[in-house]
């Protein structure tokens, strides 16, 4: 195994702040840079005091990460595979590819790393019921799942118009013994859900946890939501070690709230080599109004409890945001991400609904692999980074380039969208009338 | 520094009652209706008033409210209006006229110039119900800047430690949130409301105001027994809702009949 290159070893990318030697990794909170914080009402102050003294006791305590440990082997899987996607990579430059496939665990994406710590956090504490917001339901089917697993009650909030086009999800988690609660003011989608389990969190603090399903909100929840998903990172770094006898050129993630692309960068964050890049959800394009490119248009502000970017208008009124994507169509991003941003340690770009669907098909049809739509916009990104790099070196090196992408999650839950999108089914069937609903996203 | 709420609430006190302050959100119906409607508060009872800016987000209203302030987002209400309405109010009377804001529209605007332009309208400060003493740097230097009250809110929840840092941070006075939860009318005043203000006051608080659920005479008496301040909210804006102008002055009259200490 290769020895992994230390700061400096690579002045072509070597950053002003990896210099000095200052680690990006762990980062604490409540602020990174000038993002983070808790900007969030008194009343919900106490509980966020509880939280995070439970998960800061919690991590130094060998039979939490020992339960931890237990849980992510035997119930979901882990480690999830490193895959080279030797076929797709022909259409990226001719790069080696390799995909994080988190879409292996259970209940299909990363977002069970997330909920099973928080649960036992929330066990910690006593507390004997969980909240979660939920867009496309992949977030709420991961906590309700955790949820019947450790014998808590379990409500998921979401956006009513989310709840009919993704009427299989619900019923997912109901058979999970949840209850789903519609959310019918505002513009009814994720953000409305985030805001009604706020407000049902601040009624019923006593005994219910807010199971936050991304990277973002209020300090402790960017670190805490980071800390459970370390796990890629590690594992993607060990492997691609393991597999190839050195580190990445690149690594690939898409960005919504950015709980995955965390996850996977915090293992690569240190190594100067490795150029990082969040893919955002284009929608119909950054010039159309219709998207989801939260860093690349927005603003600095507060939502949700953190500073961060944001899609707001000159008033500082939240804008609704749009992707295909369910996963992705979130006006806001996690802090530690607007920070990465802004130092430049990452690159965020924005990848069209159209794009996006293109790495989907081109996935499935070289791989045998259905994605996620929400880890296809890190696909279509993998494309382009890895036709630069092969762009960059003389011919003939490309093929010794090397580019991790998060395969974030599992496409099942996304086939009547893309049935429609790819114009797949007769005009009649009832897949149809889904897959038109599910494609008004 | 003087403070304009703490001397509105100081002369409800001279006059051996509590201050009655009512909410209104701003441009709800219209920006015209809410200034008619402010006036109306003052002219029959109320103390201080809050004009609330309506926002896409607001995590800590119930339905009422939130319903209110989406529709006068639907009807174009833009932020800078929220000073039209301050002035109107302070041209015509002598309460003391507090904006509520959650903070992102005010970090937009920036801290500072939300705060010069609030002043010039001749307002008496901000209530923050997002924003925590904590991450309050920026206002703070612009409220001492601009001679504007500083309302931060208070909790059942909240420590002794945090209450007394929020205190600290106050001017004008404390607001005492009587439960925990969103605003809405409740069908009786929570019994934590009286801990809380009793625990402001341990920590140093002057002037303790109580909201959140408060929307008969009944309640108004109850609170005006231990509080400096009884803040209606839901009722107020059902009452605009429903009747308009008229109606809000018909409801602080009898609002203001509980104000007195018994």
């Amino acid at each position: 195994m290769a020895e992994a290159p230390t700061a400096g070893s690579d002045e072509g990318s070597v950053d002003a702040f990896l210099q000095g030697g200052t680690s990006l990794r762990h980062a604490p909170g409540p602020y990174f840079g000038s993002y983070g914080g808790r900007w969030m009402p008194e009343s919900l102050i106490a509980a966020l005091d509880e939280l995070e003294d439970t998960f800061e006791k919690a991590k130094a305590d060998p039979e939490f990460t020992a339960q931890i440990a237990d849980l992510n082997k035997n119930y979901s899987g882990r480690p999830s595979l490193l895959t080279e996607a030797k076929r797709f990579a022909e259409h990226a430059g001719g790069v080696r590819i390799f995909l994080k496939r988190e879409d292996l665990n259970h209940t299909g994406s990363h977002k069970i790393n997330n909920v099973l710590g928080q649960a036992l956090l929330a066990k910690r504490m006593g507390k004997s019921r969980v909240i979660a917001e939920t867009g496309a339901g992949q977030h709420g089917v991961a906590s309700a799942t955790a949820a019947a697993l450790l014998g808590l009650e379990c409500v998921v909030y979401m956006g009513a118009e989310d709840c009919r086009r993704q009427a299989l999800n619900v019923a997912r988690m109901e058979l999970l013994g949840a209850t789903v609660i519609p959310v019918t003011n505002g513009s009814q989608t994720l953000k409305d859900a985030i805001n009604e389990a706020l407000r049902d969190w601040v009624a019923n603090v006593g005994h219910t946890h807010y199971l936050l399903g991304t990277a973002a909100g209020a300090h402790p929840f960017p670190a805490m939501v980071r800390y459970f998903h370390e796990v890629i990172g590690e594992e993607a770094r060990a492997q691609i070690l393991e597999q190839t006898g050195r580190l990445p050129d690149a690594v690939c993630a898409c960005i919504g709230g950015g709980s995955n692309a965390i996850g996977i960068f915090h293992g690569f964050l240190d190594d100067p080599s490795v150029k990082i890049y969040g893919f955002e959800a284009g929608g119909d394009g950054v010039d159309t109004g219709r998207h989801a490119a939260t860093i690349t248009l927005g603003k600095p502000g507060v939502l949700h409890g953190a500073r961060s970017y944001l899609m707001q208008d000159d008033d500082g009124q939240t804008i609704e945001s749009h992707s295909i994507s369910a996963g992705l169509d979130y006006p806001g991003v996690g802090p530690e991400h607007s920070y990465l941003a802004d130092i430049g340690r990452v690159s965020y770009e924005p990848i069209t609904d159209s794009e996006a669907m293109d790495a989907f098909r081109l996935l499935c049809r070289t791989e045998g692999i259905i994605p996620a739509i929400e880890s296809s916009h890190a696909l279509a990104g993998a494309i382009k980074v890895g036709q630069r790099l092969a762009a960059e070196g003389a011919a003939g090196e490309a093929s010794d380039k090397i580019v991790i992408v998060n395969l974030s999650g599992r496409g099942d839950k996304d086939v009547a969208t893309a049935a429609e999108w790819f114009d797949l089914l007769d005009k009649d069937s009832a897949e149809a009338t889904i897959g038109k609903e599910g494609e008004q996203l | 520094m003087t403070s304009k709420s703490a001397i509105a609430i100081d002369k409800a006190r001279a006059e051996g009652r509590a201050a009655l302050i009512g909410y209104l959100p701003a441009g709800f119906p219209t920006v015209e209706e809410t200034i008619a409607a402010g006036i109306a508060l003052a002219r029959n009872g109320a103390d201080l008033i809050e004009i609330g800016i309506p926002y896409s987000d607001p995590v800590m209203d119930g339905p009422v409210i939130q319903a209110a302030t989406t529709e006068a987002l639907a009807k174009g209400f833009a932020v800078r209006q929220v000073f039209d309405v301050v002035a109107g109010i302070t041209a015509e009377t002598d309460a003391a006229v507090l904006v509520m804001t959650y903070w992102n529209p005010v970090v937009r605007m920036g801290v500072d110039e939300f705060s010069r332009r609030l002043a010039e309208a001749g307002g008496a400060g901000l209530i923050t119900p997002d924003l925590i003493p904590d991450e309050a740097a920026e206002w703070m230097a612009a409220s001492d800047k601009y001679g504007l009250d500083r309302v931060f809110l208070v909790a059942p929840s909240s420590s002794t430690e945090r209450m007394r840092r929020t205190v600290e941070a106050s001017r004008g006075f404390v607001y005492a949130v009587s439960i925990m939860g969103v605003t809405g009318a409740r069908s009786s005043v929570s019994a934590a409301a009286e801990g809380v203000v009793a625990a402001a006051k341990a920590a140093g608080a002057e002037r303790v105001c109580v909201g959140l659920g408060v929307s008969n005479a009944e309640h108004v008496a109850e609170i005006a027994a231990y509080a400096d301040g009884v803040i209606v909210g839901t009722a107020l804006v059902a009452a605009i809702r429903d009747g308009g102008a008229d109606a809000v002055a018909s409801l602080t009259r009898d609002l203001s009949a509980g104000l007195t200490r018994k």
